[in-house]
């Protein structure tokens, strides 16, 4: 049911969006807010793997990188996301063999995703972008993420699957 | 769930391949120039999340406070004994009146600044904070093209000057804080009304700073001196008269004999609600007029 199955994707992104800049702005530690479309990216790769998840991530990283206040070049959030989604999607067989697994899956996607996004403002030359302020807040975001990704990826996976009837019947 | 096959491995590559172009692309076009199509879909987008924030904002309003407390955990040890002798005082008050009278002194002092100056000034909250991790310092406020804001009008906040607008949606509109690297502002220290640029530094935690470069390098500012903004012209993207901040140490380089000040803002950039954006000059009774204008929040 390709249909359905974007149709729900398209709204939890745009749920997710609507959260990380709305929302999340108001539980920030230090400053750095939850990467909650990211995640999405990730938990939907885990379920459906690379490609949709990188298509997923093209169109999630675009609108996040025009919702207001966002003043950064257009298009390195989808840059980013493409990459997420497409990794995290990659190792999704080895991802689902146990919880630290799972854990280490996200970390590693949330220190590529933050890093691309970082360098490729260093490359357009984006003002703010300097390496040692990424490394500044990569450790509280990749914590943060990780913290945040036991409630999310959960729900996510749940959105995910429920929309396809084969994949519980196979399960049941 | 079929395991990737060599097959799909193929494609995905490929697909992987035309999405980092297609967002590569975006980037290009977008950092190509000022009137590149980006902006259209950014205003699209704008007026769509816009409202979303406005409308989280006004959820989110009663926790914000508390979200704050964690937030300076580190700066509040420091307050302890200050914010108790206030808890004392609050106590007494139910939460919400407090916030009420807050916002009331606030709008008085910018009802008066308006009077003082001579600005039209809209009222607007904030509903929105950019994340750290964006490197850029930039807030949504809850006034747009509907309420007459444009692009680099002015903001500024009871305490001084906050930022400019540098998008205008319909119902929101994004500000560029003065403490972003982006940002550049002049400057006059008003002791000897020597002019300067203040450079935001883009600092991501709350000690955030500006650097202030005189353009006169044969003087030196003072420690205390008080900076206020030096105006454009015609008062875009800044007018002039407002207060930026307090020079709190003075750097001296003694090869070229210049001095930077390093300099303290008066606004709490962590802590912004209510400002108010610069719309325009008015006469003096209809600028307190203009404040109150959006008293419905």
């Amino acid at each position: 049911m390709p249909a359905l199955r974007t149709a729900v994707t398209v709204v939890l992104v745009v749920l997710a969006v609507s959260l990380q800049v709305g929302l999340l702005s108001y539980v920030s530690v230090g400053g750095v807010v939850p990467d909650l479309v990211l995640l999405v990216v990730v938990g939907v790769a885990l379920v459906h793997g690379p490609r949709h998840a990188a298509v997923l991530g093209l169109l999630a990283g675009l609108v996040l990188d025009l919702a207001p206040p966002a003043d950064h070049t257009a298009g390195r959030w989808a840059l980013s996301l493409v990459i997420v989604g497409y990794l995290s999607g990659m190792v999704r067989g080895e991802a689902r063999t146990g919880a630290v697994a799972a854990v280490a899956a996200v970390a590693a996607s949330v220190f590529v995703g933050a890093s691309v996004f970082g360098l490729s403002g260093l490359v357009v030359g984006d003002p703010g972008v300097s390496v040692p302020r990424v490394l500044e807040v990569l450790p509280m975001q990749v914590l943060l993420d990780v913290a945040v990704a036991v409630v999310v990826l959960p729900v996510v996976f749940k959105l995910s699957r429920a929309r396809q009837p084969a994949d519980r019947w196979a399960r049941a | 769930m079929t395991p990737p096959t060599r097959r799909d491995d193929g494609s995905s590559r490929r697909v992987l391949m035309l999405l980092v172009l297609a967002a590569v692309a975006v980037m290009a076009v977008d950092a190509s120039g000022d009137d590149s199509p980006v902006d259209v879909a950014r205003s699209t987008v704008g007026d769509v999340i816009g409202p979303v924030q406005s409308g989280f904002a006004a959820v989110a309003g009663p926790i914000d406070s508390i979200a704050q407390r964690f937030t300076d955990a580190g700066e509040l040890r420091a307050d302890l004994e200050a914010l108790e002798a206030e808890n004392a005082r609050l106590r007494t008050e139910l939460q919400t009146a407090g916030i009420v009278r807050a916002r009331g002194e606030a709008r008085d002092v910018m009802a008066l600044r308006a009077q003082q100056s001579g600005f039209e000034l809209v009222g607007a909250e904030v509903v929105a904070f950019g994340p750290a991790q964006s490197f850029s310092r930039t807030v949504t406020i809850d006034a747009g093209t509907v309420d007459g804001v444009q692009a680099d009008m002015t903001v500024l906040s009871a305490d001084g000057l906050v930022g400019r607008v540098v998008r205008a949606d319909r119902s929101t509109a994004t500000v560029l804080l003065v403490v972003d690297s982006a940002s550049v502002v002049g400057g006059r220290l008003d002791r000897d009304l020597e002019l300067g640029l203040a450079r935001g530094d883009g600092e991501l935690s709350d000690d955030a700073r500006l650097h202030l470069t005189t353009l006169d390098p044969t003087t030196t500012p003072e420690v205390g001196d008080s900076v206020l903004s030096w105006g454009s012209n015609g008062g875009i993207p800044y007018v002039a008269g407002v207060p930026i901040g307090w020079v709190e140490s003075v750097q001296t380089n003694p090869r070229d004999q210049t001095a930077t000040a390093v300099v303290v803002p008066y606004v709490d950039f962590s802590a912004l609600d209510l400002v108010s954006v610069v719309v325009g000059a008015a006469a003096s009774s209809d600028a307190a007029q203009a404040t109150g204008a959006k008293d419905g929040h």
